[in-house]
C-alpha cells in the first residue's frame, strides 16, 4: 500500500509537478517512461514518489519513447491503469504506437509537454508535437496553466477508462511556459483525488487467465474499415457526453468549471481570437484591456482538441464577425490546423464571417500583448469591412521582411 | 514454481492439447508452427504471449479468428518483447496490490519474433527488456530472411544465400555478410539462460524451454525455422532440412548459462559436409557453380572454426 502524501490546500507547483502529483494520486499500476525535455521532471518526480513509498505500482524506465508506449500498451492490455509522459522528438518517436494504442482501444493517459520539432533542434514550447498527434485516434485535452494540468489529468483517466469510451487520452501543457512556471495550484487530498477517478475496471484483460484474449489482430480490406469506423464513431459520439459529465462532477467537487470550448468576453463580441495553451491567458488579458476601451473583442480557448468540438465552437462563434485563428506550429505549406478546422466549422454556419490565420510563437518565441493588440486591431477592421483587410495568413513575431500569404 | 510437464514420447507430445491451434494460415511445411507447438506443449504453465509483426502474427490472428488459446498480443514489428514486458510489469503491480483475478496462478511471459523483428528492427527493444531483467522468454523464429514480405535479406541471412534484396546474379553470389551472432550478444547482456534450438531435436527443445521457463529473468531462445518458401525446398522436407542443419553443425545446439557457461547439447554421430546442407536448398543453388567454389570452401572452414570455438569454450567451463 502506497503512503499518502499530505498536501497543502494550495501548493506552489509548476505544470510538471502538477501532472506528476495527479499521476501519483490516481495510483497508476504501470508507468513505462523515457525522459525528454521539458517533460523530464514528470518522470523524475514520479521516480521520487516511488523511491519514497508514495507509489506502489511498477515504474519501468525503458530505453526509448517508442518502447515507453509499447510497454504501456502491453501493460494496459494486461489490465490496469497506465500512463506516461513525453514531449517533441519523443512524441514523434512514439507516433507509430499512438495509433496502435488507440486502435487497440486501450485507455492510456499521456501527458504531453508541448515542444517544437526539429530541425532545427529546439527544446522550447510550441504546438508541433500536439498537432502531430491529432489524427492518432486519441482524445486530446489542453491545459493553459499548472492548475489545469493537474485537474485535466483526473478528467483524462475518468473519461479514457470509461467502458463506453476505452480510448487513450493526452493532456497537453505548454513546454516551459506551463511545465516550468510555478504557480499556486489548489490541490485535492489523496483520497478525494483517487475516488474521483475510481478503481480501475479491467476489460478484455490478458491477465484474466480463465478468459484468454487476442489483442492486436490483422484486418485487411474485409474488416479494417469497420474497426476504424467504430473508433471514429465513438470519438465523435461517446466522448463529449463523458467529458461533459466529468467536468460537471469535477465542478461539484472543486468549484472549478471546465468547458469543452472556453469562452471569454465573447458575448456581443465582433472579433475573437481562437487559440490554445498559455496564449489563451495572454489573450484574455489583452481582451479585457480592449473591452475597457470599448472594443468588442473576446477569446475562445480550445479545451478539447480531439474530438474536434465542431458544434460547441459553432455555437460559441454565433454572431462573431471576425475570427483570428492562432496556430503555434509551422503549417509547412498550407494554413494552420486551427484555421482549417475552424474554416470547416464556420463555412456552414449560415453567417458571414471573416477568418484569418496567424502563425506565431514557433520554438518558444513569445507571443506578446503588443502582438495581440495588433491582431485584434486587424480583426476589428475585418469585422467592420466584412471582408479580409489583411492577407489570410500572416507570420507574426518573426525577423526579416513580413511573411504573409493569400 | 509449477511442476514441470512430463513428456514421455513424441506421439504423446505431438497430440497433447494445443494452445496453438492448427487452424492458421502458415505455409504447409512451415517450421514456425512446429516450433510454437513445441514451445507451448512443453509446459502446463499459464502463458501470456506476444508476437511481433511477421509470418506468425499475420497467419494466426486474422480477425475475426485467432489461433491462440492463451492471451496473446501483437503491437508492431519491433516491440513484441516490450509488449510482453509491459504485461509482466502489470502482473507484478497487480500481484503486489492484491488485484490478480487468479492470485494463486503464476503465468509465464513469452514473446515470439522473426529474425527481422529480433536481429534487426526490434533489437533495441529486446536489449532494453534484457537489461531491465523482465521475467520473460523471448523466442526468435529464425528463418534467416524477411519471409513475410517476400524474402528480403536480414542480418540473420547467412553468406551466399540469394534473397530478393541481395540476389545472386551474374556478378554476385548473393549475401555478402555473415549471420549476426545473436546468442553471443544476448549472453553478453548477462541473461541467465540463452539457448539455440531446432524443431527436429524436440527433446532438446523441450528440455531447454522447460529450463528457460523455470529460470528467473529474461531468457533468450534462438530457434532455427526452416522456411520452405524462401529457402526453397519441398514442404515435406522441413524436418529433413533441419536434420541437415544440425548434423552439418551449420546450426549447432548449445546453451549459455549466466552469460558464461556454455554447454553443447547435441553432438552429431556423423557430421555431414556443409555442402550437403547447402545443396538441399534453392537459395544456395548458385554456390555450386565453379566460380563460387570459394564461398563453399569458406562456409565449411567457418563452420569448422565455430564448432572448434564452441567445444573449447565448453571445455574451459567459463
Amino acid at each position: 500500500m502506497a503512503d499518502k502524501m499530505e498536501l497543502r490546500d494550495v501548493e506552489v507547483w509548476d505544470g510538471n509537478m502538477a501532472a506528476s502529483q495527479a499521476m501519483r494520486q490516481v495510483q497508476i499500476d504501470v508507468v513505462a517512461a523515457y525522459p525528454i525535455t521539458p517533460s523530464t521532471p514528470i518522470v523524475e518526480n514520479y521516480g521520487n514518489y516511488l523511491a519514497n513509498g508514495y507509489v506502489d505500482g511498477e515504474f519501468v524506465m525503458v530505453e526509448s519513447e517508442h518502447a515507453a508506449m509499447s510497454g504501456c500498451i502491453g501493460a494496459s492490455a494486461a489490465g490496469g491503469r497506465v500512463a506516461t509522459a513525453t514531449s517533441s522528438q519523443g512524441f514523434a518517436l512514439m507516433v507509430e504506437t499512438l495509433y496502435q494504442a488507440s486502435g487497440m482501444r486501450l485507455p492510456i493517459v499521456l501527458n504531453v509537454v508541448n515542444r517544437a520539432l526539429a530541425a532545427p533542434l529546439n527544446v522550447n514550447g510550441d504546438h508541433s508535437d500536439m498537432y502531430l498527434g491529432r489524427d492518432s485516434g486519441w482524445i486530446q485535452l489542453d491545459a493553459y496553466n499548472p492548475q489545469q494540468a493537474y485537474d485535466l489529468n483526473f478528467i483524462a483517466f475518468r473519461v479514457a477508462e470509461d467502458h463506453e469510451v476505452r480510448l487513450p487520452c493526452m493532456v497537453h501543457q505548454d513546454g516551459f511556459l506551463t511545465s516550468h512556471t510555478a504557480q499556486g495550484v489548489k490541490t485535492l487530498d489523496d483520497d478525494t483525488a483517487y475516488n474521483f477517478v475510481g478503481e480501475f475496471k479491467p476489460m478484455n484483460d490478458m491477465l484474466d487467465l480463465d478468459h484468454p484474449v487476442t489483442h492486436g489482430v490483422q484486418t485487411e480490406e474485409d474488416w479494417h474499415f469497420e474497426h476504424k469506423a467504430r473508433q471514429h464513431n465513438d470519438l465523435m459520439t461517446k466522448v463529449f457526453p463523458k467529458i461533459e459529465a466529468a467536468f460537471d462532477a469535477f465542478e461539484k467537487l472543486t468549484g472549478r468549471r471546465y468547458n469543452i470550448v472556453e469562452t471569454y468576453n465573447t458575448e456581443g463580441a465582433d472579433a475573437v481570437v481562437v487559440c490554445m495553451g498559455t496564449s489563451v491567458e495572454t489573450a484574455i488579458e489583452v481582451a479585457k484591456e480592449l473591452r475597457a476601451d470599448g472594443k468588442k473583442v473576446g477569446v475562445i480557448g480550445i479545451r478539447v482538441i480531439r474530438p474536434w468540438p465542431h458544434a460547441q465552437i459553432a455555437e460559441a462563434l454565433k454572431g462573431i464577425k471576425a475570427i483570428g485563428a492562432l496556430d503555434r506550429s509551422s503549417p509547412n505549406g498550407t494554413f494552420g490546423m486551427l484555421y482549417n478546422e475552424l474554416a470547416g466549422t464556420v463555412v456552414n454556419s449560415g453567417e458571414s464571417k471573416v477568418l484569418t490565420n496567424y502563425v506565431y510563437g514557433l520554438g518558444g518565441r513569445d507571443l506578446t500583448k503588443v502582438h495581440l493588440r495588433e491582431i485584434y486591431a486587424e480583426l476589428l477592421a475585418n469585422a467592420e469591412a466584412g471582408k479580409p483587410t489583411t492577407p489570410l495568413q500572416q507570420l507574426i513575431g518573426v525577423r526579416g521582411p513580413k511573411i504573409s500569404f493569400h | 514454481m509449477s511442476e514441470m510437464k512430463k513428456i514421455k514420447n513424441l506421439k504423446e507430445f505431438s497430440t497433447s492439447a494445443d494452445r496453438f491451434e492448427g487452424a492458421n494460415l502458415l505455409c504447409p511445411g512451415c517450421a514456425h508452427s512446429i516450433i510454437v507447438r513445441e514451445v507451448l506443449n512443453a509446459t502446463n504453465d499459464d502463458l501470456i504471449l506476444a508476437a511481433s509483426t511477421g509470418c506468425l502474427e499475420v497467419c494466426t490472428a486474422v480477425y475475426p479468428y485467432t489461433s491462440w488459446d492463451a492471451s496473446w498480443i501483437h503491437i508492431g514489428f519491433e516491440n513484441g518483447s516490450t509488449a510482453v514486458a509491459g504485461a509482466e510489469a502489470m502482473y507484478k503491480a497487480l500481484k503486489r496490490k492484491g488485484r490478480l483475478k487468479q492470485p494463486d496462478r503464476e503465468p509465464k511471459f513469452v514473446a515470439f519474433g522473426g529474425d527481422g523483428a529480433s536481429y534487426d528492427i526490434g533489437f533495441q527493444w529486446i536489449s532494453g527488456c534484457f537489461e531491465r531483467g523482465h521475467n520473460m522468454m523471448y523466442v526468435v523464429l529464425d528463418n534467416e530472411v524477411y519471409a513475410n514480405t517476400g524474402g528480403q535479406r536480414s542480418s540473420s541471412t547467412p553468406i551466399g544465400a540469394s534473397t530478393t534484396t541481395a540476389p545472386a546474379g551474374r556478378v554476385s553470389y548473393g549475401e555478402k555478410m555473415n549471420k549476426k551472432d545473436m546468442l553471443a550478444i544476448m549472453a553478453a547482456h548477462g541473461s541467465p539462460y540463452v539457448a539455440q534450438v531446432a524443431p527436429n531435436k524436440w527433446k532438446d527443445m523441450v528440455k531447454k524451454i522447460q529450463h528457460g521457463l523455470a529460470t528467473e529473468g529474461p531468457v533468450f531462445i534462438n530457434a532455427m525455422s526452416a522456411c520452405t518458401t524462401e529457402w526453397k525446398f519441398l514442404p515435406e522436407d522441413t524436418i529433413a532440412i533441419s536434420d541437415l542443419a544440425t548434423d552439418s553443425l551449420v546450426f549447432p545446439l548449445y546453451e549459455i548459462i549466466d552469460g558464461r557457461k556454455l554447454n553443447i547439447t547435441y553432438r552429431p554421430k556423423n557430421v555431414i559436409p556443409v555442402k550437403d546442407y547447402l545443396g538441399a536448398q534453392g537459395r544456395f543453388k548458385h554456390l555450386f557453380k565453379p566460380e563460387n567454389k570459394h564461398v563453399l570452401d569458406e562456409w565449411q572452414a567457418r563452420v569448422d572454426r565455430d564448432w572448434e570455438y564452441l567445444q573449447r569454450r565448453e571445455e574451459a567451463g567459463v
